[in-house]
């Protein structure tokens, strides 16, 4: 069997992944969504397109949210990567997130969830009193077929006053 | 009638919290040693004669395996569904854009990718049919039998002709609708890892995985108990995972054969699109004729649905557009003519609704048309016409007393403030500048479960173990597909064994611990494996209430008075014992703690000849206003609000319910609103996210939602099913209001900005 022509450039990558000083040796077009779901293993970010529409592969990058499957992992080269594993309460339990999901009903096949919740942490971590018109706007890039949106909703809207 | 204890209650999802964390495991999430992936290689065109099929330059892809076609189907190459027309993999000829024509197994899915597009198919294009009114012409290219129509329907009854030339009015019209594409969030997906003497076992994101048992033992060539099919946790299906994902499991189980290796499949975003089933186009004339106090005497309707290149569920869906094609009202002349029609495009099947949204677009719009006509109101119109207990559908059946369509339309009309809205529009109140508003309503009914046409399948079985530490578990044959049958299911086990809802756990189905249950479709998962549990159930409730009892009276209790069970707690006399403690002494007494339960619907008919007969065995009804909003400048509509009541049975978890509702309710609200895969010379245009829009956050109207509990006594503590009639009759009711807001009646949905401009001019 014939090697590859254009064999890709490996490449040392450290960054922090969920608090954890990480470093990996990647091949330089991996996809950030790659590098979390095969290197990492973390499977709790889920690839719905692959091409940026569904935010269901979002994840916090230096506390932004960003689809896992447009980025490079190399972009993530001394930043911080916290995913979907690693959104947690203070208490190292359920983050209010989670917590207002659940008890709302915003999950249905759950598939759209961590992306949901992600893009819901960004919002709240940068604006804490966040309208329920801002919000409206922050998830339209999050794709749910499930819930009709209005259980996510107002479980963001009774995550503010939990955090 | 008994007090309920946890069925009626809106108790937490069980599998809410692994869904929060990330920690729950799809197809494409879980991982096993020596693992191989495949890629599937995809007709270009809409028509081929395959002449080869050659990996010479994928081989030169780094971790390449091997080719599949097949030639490496060792057992029969028919898919197993309805009429067996679709080989798993095409020998000769390929008849849409984007079937799988063969695959290519890899070291990882990145090369598996790369190295199927590096797959050479050298074919010759054949004529094709892209349209399916055109295809049902005489001089069509015949794609499929001498006719091309892949299935058809009648029902008749009185004298139509008569009847028209009777009615003090008549209406007539052609609508159409465009596909519905399922768009799960997670798309299709197999792992198969084959087994130590010839078996194989199958991972599999699926609605039905008894499909999937059927398919995998037929193209493997293998008997059904050396397949076993594992439900994975499924993200999302609405009738996008009925039947396709025996095709993907079928094509994983192939490749993991030949390899002798695990092999995962898990198809990206745009070959879901391409390949995979979605909502019928329909196309339908209608005409209703009514006397002068708008009774509707007349119904007459032609309906085609575009089922693409292969039959797959065309059958079963036109069969239920056709049981409901007039409505859900008392006509005594019907004449309807049904179609499916094979065309060179992604073969159509289920979807939320099956075959019904459609139809009913059509002849709920036409209703207000009539009104229209009659200068009558919408609602005063359906209110004469509904159908009540007692009352006969148009294929004859009968209704019992579970019927609560004018109440729920009653609700409605209450609700929305119909009667005053509608009389400021008529005293010119209403409406002013360019933006103006309009309500517009719909009644639907939904007959639940498979009925007369898939009745040999409408059974269910459960098995339902107590073990020694009193955990409750139960295994069922029907899915979880994110609609909540894991949570309700495990209340009603725990309801009728008075067990802790905390110690009940349903599980994924797994094939081998369960009959085969038929598919988790027609909103038939509570009724069916809920009747199932309660048959398994049953005997071992006799036994724990029997030893609860001996319990109570060994702890002094009076056995004058009445035992009582809830909660997990067993009362009598002021005595208590807990569900653990009386396990433990069943365990103790060397009693049966595990017991098998079976459902069968009750029977169901259809003639073919005329169409008459009891189509279904129990039906669930909905009432829908819209509030809308249009621009009259650019013709761009907005849904503000739709209020909805539903008679869907007893409730069994209200949250659950209400999640049901909102989210068929905005799935038929971006079909109506927004929704268009375009072909173009049958080439599928949109296939992503970008360009097919659907409804987001921001589009999300206000709900309004009532349910009604019409007690079914054939269904477990009185339900009867919930997940389709929520997005059946929104389309209309948008349609309705766009017309009462602006003047515009829009005939095709989606009910786009340019049609209603267009409508304007």
């Amino acid at each position: 069997m014939m090697k590859d022509k254009n064999p890709h450039f490996s490449f040392r990558l450290s960054c922090l992944v969920n608090g954890q000083e990480t470093e990996r040796e990647i091949e330089s077009s991996r996809s950030l969504l790659e590098f979390i779901r095969e290197d990492l293993g973390l499977k709790g970010t889920k690839e719905g397109c692959g091409e940026g529409e569904c935010g269901a592969c979002l994840v916090l990058v230096d506390g932004k949210a960003v689809n896992a499957c447009l980025m490079t992992a190399l972009q993530l080269q001394g930043k911080e990567l916290v995913t979907i594993e690693g959104i947690k309460g203070r208490d190292g339990g359920l983050h209010p997130l989670q917590k207002t999901f659940m008890a709302e009903g915003a999950v249905q096949c759950g598939f759209c969830t961590p992306g949901l919740i992600v893009a819901s942490e960004a919002l709240l971590r940068r604006n804490p009193r966040a309208t329920l018109g801002e919000i409206k706007l922050e998830l339209t890039g999050n794709l749910c077929r499930c819930t009709g949106y209005e259980k996510v909703l107002s479980a963001v809207e009774k995550a503010k006053k939990l955090l | 009638m008994e007090k309920l204890f946890y069925v009626g209650k809106s108790l937490p999802r069980k599998d809410a919290r692994i869904k929060v964390t990330g920690a729950a495991q799809y197809a494409g999430d879980r991982e096993f040693s020596g693992m191989l992936h495949a890629a599937a290689v995809r007709s270009p065109r809409p028509r081929i004669k395959i002449l080869s099929v050659s990996d010479m330059k994928a081989r030169r892809v780094s971790g390449y395996v091997t080719l599949v076609t097949y030639k490496d189907i060792k057992g029969v190459n028919k898919w197993p569904v309805v009429m067996q027309d679709y080989p798993f993999l095409p020998e000769k000829e390929a008849r849409f854009a984007g079937e799988t024509v063969a695959l290519v197994v890899a070291k990882t899915a990145r090369a598996a990718k790369k190295a199927a597009a590096l797959v050479e198919i050298k074919y010759k294009e054949l004529p094709f049919v892209a349209d399916p009114l055109k295809a049902l012409e005489k001089d069509a290219v015949k794609i499929y039998g001498a006719d091309n129509v892949l299935s058809s329907f009648v029902i008749k009854k009185g004298s139509v002709d008569a009847a028209f030339k009777k009615a003090a009015y008549t209406v007539a019209g052609e609508f159409s609708t465009n596909y519905q594409v399922h768009a799960y969030l997670e798309t299709q997906g197999a792992i198969a890892l084959p087994e130590a003497g010839g078996g194989m076992t199958l991972h599999s994101t699926t609605q039905c995985p008894f499909y999937v048992l059927d398919a995998v033992a037929a193209a493997l060539g293998i008997p059904y108990n050396k397949v076993k099919i594992l439900q994975t946790v499924t993200g999302g299906g609405f009738g996008g995972k009925e039947d396709v994902p025996a095709l993907v499991a079928a094509h994983a189980a192939l490749c993991a054969a030949k390899t002798g290796r695990p092999v995962k499949l898990v198809y990206g975003r745009k070959e879901d699109f391409q390949s995979m089933s979605k909502r019928h186009p329909g196309w339908a004339r209608v005409a209703y004729a009514a006397d002068k106090t708008g009774r509707i005497t007349a119904c007459r309707v032609k309906y085609v649905l575009d089922g693409g290149a292969y039959s797959t569920l065309s059958p079963i869906v036109l069969w239920r557009g056709t049981v409901h094609a007039a409505g859900p009202y008392k006509i005594a002349n019907v004449d309807i003519k049904t179609y499916a029609a094979a065309t060179n495009k992604v073969p159509c099947g289920a979807f939320r609704g099956f075959g019904q949204p459609q139809i009913c677009f059509a002849q709920e719009s036409l209703i207000d048309e009539l009104a229209g006509k009659m200068g009558m109101d919408p609602v005063e119109l359906r209110l004469k016409n509904l159908l009540e207990p007692g009352d006969k559908t148009i294929t004859g059946q009968r209704l019992n007393s579970s019927c609560g369509l004018k109440e729920i339309v009653q609700t409605v009309r209450k609700r929305s403030g119909w009667d005053k809205k509608v009389r400021n529009r008529k005293s010119g109140t209403g409406n002013q500048g360019d933006v103006v508003t309009g309500i517009g309503f719909s009644a639907t009914y939904y007959g639940v479960g498979l009925g007369a046409k898939g009745r040999y399948l409408d059974r269910a079985g459960a098995l339902v173990n107590i073990y020694k530490d009193s955990s409750v578990g139960v295994n069922v044959g029907n899915t979880e597909m994110g609609q909540g049958a894991l949570t309700v299911l495990a209340q009603i086990a725990a309801e009728t064994l008075n067990a802790p809802y905390e110690s009940v756990r349903v599980e994924e189905v797994d094939s081998s611990k369960v009959p085969d249950s038929g598919p988790t479709v027609a909103s038939r998962t509570t009724l069916m494996s809920g009747n199932a549990i309660i048959e398994a159930a049953a005997p071992i409730r006799g036994r724990i209430f029997k030893t609860a009892f001996d319990l109570l009276v060994a702890m002094g209790a009076d056995a004058s008075n009445k035992m009582t069970a809830a909660g997990g707690l067993f009362s009598m006399g002021g005595k208590s014992v807990v569900f653990k403690k009386v396990v433990a002494e069943c365990w103790f007494r060397r009693l049966k703690m595990s017991e098998q339960g079976w459902y069968a619907a009750p029977r169901t008919t259809f003639k073919l000849e005329d169409g008459q007969g009891d189509a279904y065995v129990i039906y669930s009804y909905s009432a829908d206003a819209a509030e809308v909003e249009v621009d009259l400048k650019t013709g761009v509509a907005r849904v503000k609000k739709i209020w909805a009541a539903y008679d869907v049975g007893k409730i069994v978890n209200p949250k659950l319910a209400l999640g049901q509702a909102q989210g068929g309710i905005l799935q038929g609200m971006s079909w109506a609103m927004y929704e268009n895969l375009v072909y173009k010379n049958g080439i599928m245009v949109n296939p992503n996210f970008t360009d097919y829009v659907m409804a987001t956050t921001a589009d999300k109207p206000e709900y309004d939602i009532t349910f009604l509990e019409k007690p079914y006594a054939g269904g477990p503590y009185k339900a009867k099913g919930m997940g389709e009639v929520p997005l059946i009759g929104v389309a209309p009711a948008v349609a309705n209001a766009i017309k009462d807001a602006c003047g515009a009646r829009v005939k095709s949905v989606p009910l786009l900005p340019e049609k209603i401009w267009r409508e304007l001019k």
